[in-house]
């Protein structure tokens, strides 16, 4: 018998751990022949912990599963039964392309992980010269999955006409925005694929060294991600000769230190060299002069674990998904106060309201939907009556908001938006660099402004938004630059929030 | 004649020799050593880096992570942002900084450390929390009260 249950840290976070030991004792007390195979999560974080029983139809999925549930399932009588995974409605509506092996694999295991179509993008890429496998990117039309949404052909590209002996591939694994987790279910659920988007990126634009730079707060995806790059050396797709051809290429894993403005490509830089973290101005722009003034690419986890499957199904292929500017799949982070919370990779282009509606099936409270912020931290709040925007990069900017890491976070009706408001920039002041004024400043001041509005203060209001024009105008980077976008989207959207303080304080 | 403290890290710091950008991996093996970052381990990692005190000590103060003084026998990170705000996140931090008998940063008389912490990547799940370093879903009072009793504190 073979069972299958997810060690992500949010089945862990939920339980699965216990569920694992109940399992093992039974088979061992019982003499079953039992196989547990520990992958990552599929991504349907309220049935987690999974526990999935394979038959000879497919994987059978129970959940959510307690250690008393156990005997049940493994009798075949449980109604924790779910029927089968891939027919699950969750399932279903998506296109895993991305994700496709995460929940499914055995993470450290490169046999599962070939048998799944793993290597077949560096293979490809290996038959292909560096500015062939420059143009597959760029037409495919992948853009930065970190938040910018820059086209990442164009990125590596920069960096491959730069003169250098050295250059470097770094991935921004710092996914420090609430409300995502995608790289870290990547990196937990399938590391091997991320090692292959580097190796590629190293291909295309002749760089050597890579580096991957998880936050601390991540220590399941640290340990997953250690034990890939080791398995990786040990089977040739790392080192010397990749995969035995005249190509090296390595990667380091470096861990973060509880900084948010470490998710700033400059200031992730400047972490990994061992300087105080502060942002760099730019130009010169880190393909040019990145880490050790070298030229590097900077791409996030989710863009360069995209690449495999570009190399290995084309560019077109990636390309015929999505909407408008914004090509490809995007895997989305429904998060916060939601019945169905979880991954949920798709195309780009459905609308806010079909996200939160349908698919995460509304609040975990019952209660009606208020707000929804989109981005994270730095990522506006949106009210329902813009539930009909398309998911887009344009097309959220045209709103006044952003796609970012595409994370979702739901709030129902009980949120105070002048709290949340006010949250943003006490978060901006905590994790401010410090290097320009409208962010070390503002963010204080800002918080004192809100504080004034919540006293009575409506003359408080136009100095706010003053505040955060100046803010989103001058700051270094988006940390001061956008958060701007949580503060007036409330103020905006919600400003019954904001008068009633007024009342009150009347 | 090196102190207990400046011996050790000086050995953390020979471990790290020829890496590139080795100060943030040295920080960390000395946090990871002691509990935290001694004021007497910066000349030592200083001098063997090239670096002044101050750049040094400019590293170690930007990050929230590493410690001037050691925690307590436990840590109970909490997660204040705003995916476990949505699901009553902040009322659990209230509760659990009242039952502790201590605000953010701080060590109850049973030694247990509360430190804020702005996500986990367990946003679905939340309030989240990582005590003692496990990762913890849907946190709440009644979870708090199971594990200081298995702490015995």
């Amino acid at each position: 018998m073979r069972l299958f249950l997810s060690q992500d840290a949010a089945a862990k976070a939920l339980g699965s751990e216990a569920v694992a030991e109940e399992i093992r004792q039974l088979a061992e007390r019982r003499g079953d022949d039992i196989e547990l195979v520990r992958t990552g999560s599929r991504g349907m974080v309220w049935l987690e912990p999974l526990l999935e029983v394979e038959t000879p139809q497919g994987r059978v999925a129970y959940g959510p599963v307690t250690p008393a549930d156990v005997p049940a399932i493994l009798a075949g009588t449980s109604d924790k039964a779910l029927g089968l995974t891939e027919e699950l409605p969750w399932m279903k509506g998506q296109t895993r392309l991305t994700f496709a092996r995460v929940g499914v694999i055995d993470p450290l295991s490169p046999a599962d992980y070939q048998a799944h179509g793993g290597l077949a993008g560096l293979r490809r890429a290996l038959s292909m010269t560096a500015p062939e496998i420059v143009a597959e990117i760029t037409e495919s039309g992948l853009r930065g999955r970190g938040g910018a949404g820059f086209p990442t052909g164009i990125k590596w590209k920069t960096v491959a006409e730069a003169p250098g002996a050295r250059k470097y591939i770094v991935c921004n694994a710092d996914e420090g925005d609430s409300g995502t987790f995608a790289d870290r279910m990547l990196m937990e659920g399938d590391p091997l694929t991320l090692v292959e988007g580097m190796v590629i990126a190293g291909l295309a634009t002749g760089a050597t060294q890579g580096f991957v730079y998880i936050r601390s707060e991540y220590p399941d995806a640290i340990r997953v991600m250690e034990g890939a790059v080791a398995l990786a050396r040990a089977e040739g797709i790392l080192g010397p000769s990749v995969l035995g051809s005249a190509h090296a290429f390595d990667i380091e894993i470096r861990v973060g230190a509880g900084a948010y403005v470490c998710g700033e490509e400059t200031s992730l830089l400047n972490s990994i060299e061992g300087l105080r973290p502060v942002v760099r101005a730019k130009p010169p722009l880190p393909a040019l002069q990145g880490f050790m003034g070298r030229p590097t690419v900077v791409n996030n986890v989710i863009s360069l674990a995209t690449v495999p499957v570009i190399l290995e199904k084309g560019a077109a292929f990636y390309r015929d998904f999505g909407l408008g500017r914004s090509r490809g799949t995007i895997p989305l982070q429904i998060a916060g106060n939601v019945r169905r919370g979880g991954l949920y990779e798709v195309a780009f282009g459905l609308t806010l309201g079909q996200i939160v509606d349908e698919i995460a099936g509304g609040t975990a409270s019952g209660r009606p939907v208020k707000a929804v912020q989109v981005g994270g931290p730095l990522g506006a709040y949106f009210p329902r009556a813009l539930f009909d925007t398309p998911f887009g990069y344009e097309e959220y900017a045209a709103k006044d908001g952003l796609v970012g890491h595409a994370g979702i976070v739901v709030f129902d009706d009980t949120a105070d938006m002048l709290a949340q408001a006010r949250f943003a920039l006490e978060f901006c002041a905590i994790e401010s660099c410090g290097k320009c004024t409208p962010c070390r400043i503002g963010a204080v001041r800002g918080v004192e402004t809100v504080d004034r509005i919540a006293a009575g203060d409506a003359a408080a209001i136009p100095i706010l938004t003053d505040l955060c024009n100046t803010m989103k105008l001058g700051s270094l980077c988006a940390l001061g630059g956008f958060t701007p976008y949580p503060v007036m989207s409330a103020l905006t959207h919600f400003p019954d929030d904001f008068a009633r303080a007024r009342e009150a304080a009347e | 004649m090196a102190s207990p403290v400046e011996t050790r890290v000086g050995e953390i710091v020979a471990r790290h020799e020829g890496m590139e950008g080795p100060l943030l991996p040295i920080l960390h093996a000395v946090q990871a050593a002691f509990g935290h970052v001694p004021r007497d381990a910066l000349p030592v990692i200083a001098e063997a880096l090239n670096l002044s005190r101050a750049e040094v000590h400019g590293v170690v103060t930007f990050y929230h992570d590493f410690r001037s003084e050691p925690a307590g026998r436990h840590m109970i990170r909490l997660c204040r942002a705003e995916a476990c705000q949505a699901t009553g996140g902040d009322a659990v931090a209230a509760a659990v900084r009242d039952r502790l008998g201590v605000d953010w940063h701080g060590t109850s008389g049973s030694g247990v450390t509360l430190e804020p912490v702005f996500c986990l990547g367990l946003c679905a799940c939340g309030p989240a929390a990582l005590v003692d370093g496990e990762v913890v879903g849907r946190f709440d009072a009644a979870r708090l009260e199971a594990i200081l009793k298995e702490w015995g504190a």
